[in-house]
């Protein structure tokens, strides 16, 4: 197990009012896959962003494999964001294609099995395809990569139940013991039978690390219902 | 479908649990070959490091081996086989027994029930009714 991911006292102010991440510490390591959950604004798309190199924070430093994200940490992190940015004008085929051009870990073949499986049209369009389809293109594309994280905004929001279980049956399968995934997820009840660890945020900072089986056994609650107690409203 | 979990114990232990019937109930025969972790963790829809847990749980105990390279595979040792499935039988006649007093009912209630009920399930069963 190795150190993919640290954190040390990393903070993000926008230009007004409170920090939307505060002096956060944390290591992610290899082999794991892991929840981000915290209510809406606890910061964990900001954090995501931060480890994607498209924030620069504003004191304290994110590091990938030791090195400040780059063109390396690139290489090496295969994001899904909440968003597709994959132009609707353009082919299934296409757009593997130029994330072959891109991504020299990508596997194209595990792509389109992947693709084929669902039965979905390589020359369709992407404008022509259901947004559950769409979606599940964006994390194919994702997860056909050899990255060493994978890190997950919000898989399966916006999809039936039938695709969520896709979703995560495609997210189990491709596990590989060197690499490691983050889910960021409102749908705790959904993913978490997958997890190994949950990160709770709250006001920008981790209030909990621990195993899902960890808080079965302490608290004798699902992590969905824990959740629900600690973020009481 | 993953298979279902109840919501508040463990999951490593629900899923020995379950591949403990699949092995006393023959659906995982003795020195059969079971599937890849990974295909059970995705069958199952869990953590593949949890299936891994549940898995080092039944070698312990010795209803799984592990060949060097060919996977894992279910014991031969049927007598072990056959206690497991004492174990859990007891178990879930314990649970039946505690469900019975909560009703006032006890042990000998319960047989004559279980007579009843099994004697007219078997009529249902030969279409007589």
């Amino acid at each position: 197990m190795s150190l993919i991911v640290e954190c040390r006292d990393l903070t993000k102010c926008y230009t007004n009012g409170r920090p939307a991440v505060a002096n956060l510490n944390l290591t992610l390591e290899s082999g794991r896959i892991i929840g981000l959950l915290g209510p809406n604004g606890s910061g964990k798309t900001t954090l995501i962003k931060m480890i994607n190199g498209l924030l620069i924070p504003t004191s304290g430093e994110v590091l990938i494999e030791g090195q400040k994200p780059g063109t390396q940490s690139k290489a090496i992190i295969s994001y899904l964001p909440e968003r597709t940015y994959l132009e609707a004008q353009r082919t299934v085929e296409d757009i593997i294609n130029f994330f072959d051009d891109f991504y020299e870990d990508f596997r194209p073949e595990r792509a389109y099995d992947m693709i084929a499986s669902l039965g979905i049209e390589k020359n369709a369009r992407l404008k022509t395809l259901s947004k559950g389809t769409k979606e599940k293109i964006q994390l194919i594309l994702v997860m056909s990569r050899d990255a060493r994280l994978f890190i997950l905004d919000e898989p399966i929001a916006g999809v039936d139940p039938a695709a969520r279980d896709y979703i995560i049956r495609t997210i189990i399968s491709n596990y590989n013991p060197d690499a490691s995934v983050l889910i960021c997820t409102h749908l705790i009840s959904d993913v978490e039978n997958i997890l190994d660890d949950v990160i709770f945020l709250r006001s920008g900072n981790v209030v909990l690390r621990a195993g899902v089986d960890e808080i079965r056994e302490k608290v004798g609650k699902t992590v969905d219902q824990y959740f629900r107690e600690v973020f009481a409203c | 479908m993953a298979w279902e979990m109840k919501t508040d114990r463990p999951i490593y232990i629900q899923i020995v649990e379950r591949l403990k019937m699949r092995i006393v109930s023959g659906e995982y025969p003795p020195g059969s070959k079971i599937p890849s972790v990974r295909d059970l963790a995705a069958e199952a829809g869990v953590n593949p490091n949890t299936m891994q847990k549940a898995l080092g749980d039944l070698e312990r105990e010795g209803l799984l081996h592990t060949q060097r390279t060919n996977g894992k595979t279910v014991t031969e040792d049927e007598q072990l086989i056959g206690k497991m499935l004492d174990s859990i039988a007891v178990e879930e006649t314990e649970i039946y027994l505690t469900k019975l007093e909560g009703l006032g009912m006890d042990a000998g209630d319960g047989v004559n029930l279980v007579q009843r009920v099994a004697g007219s399930k078997s009529k249902y069963d030969t279409g007589e009714l």
